[in-house]
């Protein structure tokens, strides 16, 4: 089994990002209404039209939405018209990033659109993650998304990895760090709370929210005159485990871990990485994978304990990691972004800015 | 373009797997259902699942099997565990689109051998209804797919004077056809045109034999690079173009007969081919077709024959398993519609066609075959053209 990188990298950066504010709920906006700001804010960023992007994609749910196809819907508000190159994952925005950073590889585009939407607040998040699992088995008996989280955190706690105290630390160092973060749902100090499913208390919980985000990608020097200092991709993979729970180590996460080497991760250290760890048990099993020590800055936007907009928050991760570097406050960022029950799926990109002479 | 484009390897498909696709497979799970497409698919490349670098899955909405995000669950049947697993969903376009994005997977270099699979089990679900959106997002009575379609085939009747009967011929040839694939969900052994003419109308002008039915089914293919090719041990077709295209949903400037979208797909395939003249150097045609009418309509979409004029190759017989532009040899979409596979069946039975190993429905000599298909209101495409030599450009 080859799978490793064997062509010549085309060089391609991520030049522009956006994302909504996001918020507990956001009744009065249609999806594509949550949108459009946010796709006109990324071309405003960069100066680039729709007939100026070579491949657009996007990542949402259905199920989030409640009705079949609600993607045709957004596809509008981007306005396709001349018709434009164009296709969709349903799954996180990261795995659509994937998609186009692909796509630019092959050289068939130079400039691409990225974007991706969850509205949570319609329905019962919680309730409507169930829907994932095995269809037969697991599905029916309705184990909610917490639920499976605090088995998790339990199986953690039991091997040792964390206790309570380091759990609440967890929340409480990315809840201070979003408070610098104007889009963050969740901002400031906010007390650890009541069990909601033991071990996990309020404050281990990802708020559930509205939000969408959108990034532009280009290649070589066309990246350059597009954004003063390009997030470029060094390397991204992404690889899934098995369905079952009880077939893996639930304190581990050996498909992070793969990504990560196959992106380049552990080639030199990162100095950022933003996780993309709804629970707080969940960044414990994720630093480990990682290998991330005390040096690097993790979650400073405050990460998915602060906002996260299901099928967004991946895609949101990759956005701070390379706002970061643009900005010139990383040299190399790690994004990740997880899919599926426990961390089922992961996915790592490796963004790196130009050193500075 | 930039220099990279030139740089691309390579995509070559070594193997192609079906179920056998029916009304409802009560013998198997959803997880059962797409390992036996990939099986096939892998053992016509002669490969283990160990072989495969990456999966990528699509299939039409969640809500038909009431799964959300089946991939997930799907993992481990696809044998994607420790691997990268990708699920595409551009409506009915995306068997089509999903085969694009791993054959990207293979151009790019970043990937040498890709499993692709696409599937629907609507035996899990009822698609009419699934296809109808709550009111307000749809207006009352626009009950499935063609209600959608039926005024869209009206205004190409209008517009091109074709006569009454060319959806009935359609529907007799593809169902004929269907006949001699094994695969295929229709087998209607005493069908006649006047069954045909004679079976109740459904949406005005479409009557129930000119409709698909509900299938259950998957399909699945191996791509690779050029030395997974060379050790293929049957005759890889190669992918000389491929594009996908998207326009708005509804809109005052839409074409609903003949979707700019379409139209540019197509041309950016024969583009990237070097495909001049598609009526003349194309042997055979897989096209998305739910509604027999959308042959005639598709053929001028697609460049075959001139705006208002493609019922005309209909009626000639042009596009009969003997004419000299067959279309839908395997029996098409409508005689198989597992919707989230349907568009990957076309690009696989344009592929069988170029290796020759279409078996009783293979059209004699066919180098260069068009593999296409179409989602949503008329506004996703994806297409790809396949031959039986390598690309020299």
């Amino acid at each position: 089994m080859t799978g490793e990188f064997t062509g010549a990298p085309r060089d391609v950066a991520i030049v522009a990002c956006a994302q909504s504010d996001h918020r507990r709920r956001t009744d009065e906006l249609s999806e594509v209404e949550m949108l459009m700001p946010v796709l006109h804010e990324v071309l405003e960023r960069t100066g680039l039209t729709t007939a100026d992007i070579g491949f657009t994609c996007s990542g949402s749910s259905d199920y989030l939405a409640g009705r079949a196809f609600s993607f045709t819907l957004a596809l509008d508000g981007v306005g396709a018209w001349p018709p434009i190159s164009e296709s969709h994952v349903e799954m996180d925005g990261a795995w659509a990033l994937y998609e186009a950073w692909i796509k630019l590889l092959t050289g068939e585009a130079d400039t691409a659109l990225v974007y991706a939407y969850g509205k949570s607040s319609p329905g019962s998040v919680r309730d409507v993650l169930t829907r994932q699992l095995d269809p037969y088995y697991a599905a029916p008996l309705w184990p909610d998304s917490v639920a499976l989280a605090a088995l998790q955190a339990q199986a953690l706690l039991d091997a040792g990895h964390a206790d309570e105290p380091a759990l609440a630390a967890v929340a409480a160092r990315s809840r201070d760090a979003a408070a610098d973060n104007a889009h963050a749902q969740l901002r400031g100090a906010r007390p650890q709370g009541e069990y909601v499913v033991r071990p996990l208390r309020t404050g281990d919980c990802p708020p559930v929210g509205d939000g969408a985000v959108a990034v532009v990608l280009s290649a070589g020097d066309r990246a350059r005159a597009l954004c003063a200092r390009p997030a470029w991709i060094r390397g991204m993979d992404h690889r899934v485990e098995a369905h079952s729970l009880g077939v893996r180590d639930l304190t581990d996460s050996p498909s992070t871990r793969l990504a990560a080497e196959r992106a380049g991760a552990f080639v030199r250290p990162v100095d950022t990485a933003e996780l993309h760890a709804p629970f707080t048990s969940q960044e414990v099993v994720l630093r480990r994978a990682l290998r991330l020590d005390d040096g690097v800055l993790v979650n400073p936007s405050g990460g998915a304990l602060a906002a996260n907009p299901v099928m967004a928050a991946g895609l949101i991760r990759v956005a701070e990691a390379a706002g970061r570097v643009h900005r010139g406050a990383s040299d190399r960022a790690l994004a990740h972004a997880t899919s599926g029950p426990c961390l089922q799926q992961n996915l790592v990109a490796v963004l790196e800015g130009e050193s500075r002479v | 373009m930039s220099e990279a484009a030139t740089a691309k390897e390579c995509v070559a498909v070594v193997g192609i797997g079906q179920t056998k696709h029916v009304a409802a497979r009560r013998d198997v799970s959803i997880a059962g259902l797409v390992r036996e497409a990939a099986r096939r698919a892998l053992d016509d490349a002669e490969l283990t699942w160990a072989d495969v670098d990456a999966v990528v899955i699509g299939k039409a909405p969640d809500f038909f099997e009431g799964v959300m995000m089946p991939e997930l669950y799907l993992a481990d049947a696809l044998g994607a565990v420790g691997k990268p697993l990708l699920r595409v969903h551009t409506a009915g376009s995306v068997g089509g689109s999903t085969a694009l994005v791993a054959a990207n997977l293979v151009a790019s270099r970043v990937q040498r051998t890709v499993l692709t699979v696409a599937f629907e089990k609507q035996s899990e679900s009822n698609a009419m209804w699934g296809l109808s959106l709550p009111i307000p997002f749809q207006q009352p009575l626009l009950a499935g797919a063609g209600g959608f379609f039926a005024p869209h085939i009206r205004a190409y009747m209008r517009r091109s004077g074709a006569p009454d009967s060319v959806g009935s011929l359609v529907a007799y040839k593809d169902r004929r056809n269907a006949l001699k694939n094994p695969y295929a969900h229709l087998h209607e052994h005493d069908i006649t045109l006047e069954k045909v003419q004679s079976s109740p109308m459904l949406w005005d002008p479409v009557r129930y034999s000119e409709t698909c039915p509900s299938s259950d089914g998957a399909c699945a293919m191996v791509l690779t690079d050029r030395a997974g090719a060379a050790r293929a041990p049957r005759p890889p077709a190669w992918v000389h173009g491929g594009a996908m295209r998207s326009e708005p949903t509804m809109f005052a400037g839409k074409d609903f007969v003949s979707p700019r979208a379409g139209k540019d797909c197509a041309a950016d395939v024969y583009r990237q081919a070097g495909i001049g003249d598609p009526r003349r150097q194309i042997d055979a045609v897989e096209m998305y077709v739910p509604f027999s009418w959308y042959e005639p309509m598709w053929l001028e979409n697609l460049g075959f024959a001139p705006e208002g004029e493609g019922w005309k190759l209909t009626e000639s017989g042009v596009t009969e398993l003997d004419g000299d532009l067959p279309v839908n040899m395997s029996g098409g979409v409508l005689s198989t519609n597992p919707i989230g596979a349907s568009g990957m069946i076309r690009f696989a039975e344009a592929a069988l066609q170029v290796r020759g190993l279409a078996g009783e429905h293979q059209v004699d000599g066919a180098r260069r075959a068009l593999g296409h298909a179409y989602g949503g209101g008329s506004q996703f495409f994806a297409m790809w053209l396949v031959g039986a030599e390598p690309p020299t450009t």
